[in-house]
């Protein structure tokens, strides 16, 4: 099968301007990034905030050069033919406020149609299916000023498909929409990959579910690196060896959950503090393990809330990954 | 959310080259167009306060019982004010919003000219720059009896023609500066606005300046253009000519070659710039 994007040793370093003399001049936003991404295929970039996902995508959407490595989408280097890339791809971002207020959801389409070369009549006729696709059919002579974050969103991604790409790229396409919303626009997504053979796209996204429930294959991606590439099912079966507990305990009181990581078969331990209570998640080799970590927790006058045993998911990939969940990684800045 | 309709699996039909140009063009133009229609507190903005400046220069003309051709050159020079203005906020700049606003990405992105946007910009804004300066004129005429004796439409519509084009050349060459900057758009916008009404004679004949100051002042088609344009609306002797009107038409159109030519340079310059550098998206790293 044809590889719709491939990248190799794709690296991108920003030169930062002013800040104190101490400070890092250049921020390493991606890594020697090798990726492929065939044909057909709905592919996900699952990271968290700052990971690189977005200067990935604007390297593959022509609006970045790579400070070194190549890269190439729909068979056309990016580097030497642009040009050739550009008919073939189109994308939309999660809050984007593209097109214009004064114009009707209508016109803004019709608008960005006419910059793909798509004749009015047929780009009308185009709009008014997909808008009743998405559910937006009575909203065509809205003015897109008065239109709900939601709906505007809806119109972005009637944007994006409304131009037939070969490849489409979504950076976060269900970023501040509510859950109706968000199931809407996944569903959407997926119909679109599964009845158009040979049509790629590419989703970034930090919800582990969406990922889960939507990508054929998932490249985790931190720090601008690319730490592991598979199909969810993969990427899980790895830790199904494992056990994965979630507990919610009395606040740890300073114990910090540095003290559970030294126990023997403790894998991994991620600690959130809230209300009143903590949640600690335990990554275990096996089951056997639990009892160290109550005994433990006995110990150090911990009580125990709620104990729940649970299937890996791909935040558990992730934690297995960097040692850290991707809100800790978040909050960190790392 | 209905996914079982035909659209998912239709394609589109795609044109390209001089077709795509084209469309691309109309496309852009088409909100500047519709803005018109759509937002009227531009006659507030865009009519009733430049006429408010324009009055007070007549008043002083009056005051000081100048020749009357000067009130028509207040007028004048207050109508063709609003095509600066648009080069410079809605040309110049705009890029600049358009970054902001995410709409430049998409513009590059996608498989149409720059210089195709940019054209549309320049074209959608002409046209409602255009009923502006109608009105500011008809108004001009009829609350202060301004009167106007064309000798030549041909060679009046020659220079204004000759002007628009290469201001907004000008603009569109401007605009590529714009792609590389973030906030500091603005300010330069402001710094740009003021000194030209001076060096360009907006309210007074050109020649009044100093030669070489004129000359200087020329680079912007609008000095040329208003001066041209005097003279072919005022009587002969009226007021002292810069240069003959057919020179004056020849340089403009030099004009707009240069400023045309250097737009598509400039611009392919700094996309790939903006691109290597990271500025498309974002104003600072």
């Amino acid at each position: 099968m044809q590889q719709a994007i491939f990248t190799k040793k794709l690296s991108r370093i920003y030169k930062l301007r002013g800040g104190k003399k101490t400070e890092p001049k250049e921020l390493i936003a991606l890594k020697d990034v090798d990726l492929e991404v065939k044909q057909g295929e709905l592919f996900g970039l699952l990271g968290p905030n700052g990971a690189g996902k977005t200067t990935l995508i604007k390297i593959l959407t022509t609006l970045l050069a790579p400070s070194s490595g190549e890269a190439w989408v729909a068979g056309h280097n990016l580097s030497t033919d642009p040009d050739r890339v550009r008919p073939l791809i189109n994308m939309v971002s999660g809050g984007e406020s593209s097109g214009y207020g004064l114009l009707t959801v209508r016109e803004n389409l019709w608008m960005f149609a006419q910059f793909y070369g798509i004749p009015s009549q047929v780009a009308n006729q185009r709009i008014k299916d997909l808008l009743e696709v998405v559910g937006l059919g009575d909203r065509l002579n809205t003015k897109s000023s008065d239109l709900s974050t939601g709906l505007r969103q809806k119109m972005n991604i009637v944007r994006g498909f409304l131009t037939d790409p070969e490849v489409l790229f979504l950076d976060e396409p269900t970023l501040g929409l509510d859950v109706g919303a968000s199931r809407d626009v996944r569903r959407f997504i997926r119909s679109w990959v599964d009845q158009n053979e040979g049509k790629t796209l590419l989703l970034t996204t930090h919800y582990m579910v969406e990922a889960d429930e939507l990508c054929d294959r998932v490249a985790i991606i931190n720090n601008g690196q690319v730490l592991a590439c598979d199909t969810p099912a993969r990427l899980k079966r790895d830790l199904q060896k494992d056990a994965i507990f979630r507990m919610e305990v009395s606040p740890l009181n300073g114990a910090g959950a540095g003290v559970f990581e030294r126990l023997s078969g403790v894998r991994k331990v991620t600690h959130e503090a809230k209300d009143g209570s903590s949640t600690l998640e335990f990554i275990l080799a096996e089951e056997d393990a639990l009892g160290a970590v109550v005994n433990t927790m006995t110990q150090q006058d911990i009580h125990i809330l709620n104990l729940q045993k649970r299937e890996p998911t791909l935040e558990d990939v992730f934690v297995s990954l960097t040692g850290k969940s991707m809100a800790e990684v978040e909050k960190s800045g790392d | 959310m209905a996914t079982d309709t035909g659209v998912l699996t239709r394609r589109a039909i795609k044109v390209t080259g001089w077709r795509l140009f084209i469309m691309t063009v109309i496309g852009r133009s088409y909100p500047r167009v519709v803005g018109l229609l759509r937002e009227r507190s531009w006659f507030f903005f865009d009519i009733f306060l430049p006429v408010l400046g324009v009055s007070s220069y007549v008043f002083v003309y009056r005051a000081i019982q100048a020749p009357e051709v000067y009130v028509g050159f207040v007028v004048m020079g207050g109508a063709m004010t609003a095509f600066w203005l648009n080069v410079l906020w809605s040309m110049g700049s705009q890029l600049y919003w358009e970054k902001e606003s995410g709409n430049l990405g998409l513009y590059i992105m996608a498989p149409n000219s720059l210089m195709a946007i940019l054209l549309g910009m320049a074209l959608g804004g002409l046209f409602a720059t255009l009923q502006r300066a109608l009105v500011i004129t008809i108004i001009g005429m009829l609350v202060f009896g301004v009167d106007f004796q064309v000798t030549s439409y041909l060679q009046l519509f020659a220079v204004f023609s000759l002007t628009m084009v290469a201001l907004y050349g000008m603009g569109m060459m401007t605009s590529s500066i714009f792609l590389l900057l973030g906030r500091e758009a603005w300010h330069i916008s402001n710094l740009a606005q003021e000194p030209i009404y001076l060096a360009s004679g907006f309210y007074f004949p050109l020649r009044s300046l100093n030669f070489w100051v004129a000359a200087g002042a020329s680079i912007v088609p609008l000095s040329l253009g208003l001066d041209a344009m005097r003279q072919l609306v005022f009587p002969a002797g009226s007021f002292p000519p810069f240069l003959a009107v057919p020179t004056e038409i020849g340089i403009l159109a030099v004009l707009s070659v240069v400023f045309l030519a250097g737009a598509k340079l400039l611009l392919d310059k700094m996309e790939r710039l903006a691109i290597a550098e990271g500025r498309l998206t974002e104003s600072r790293r």
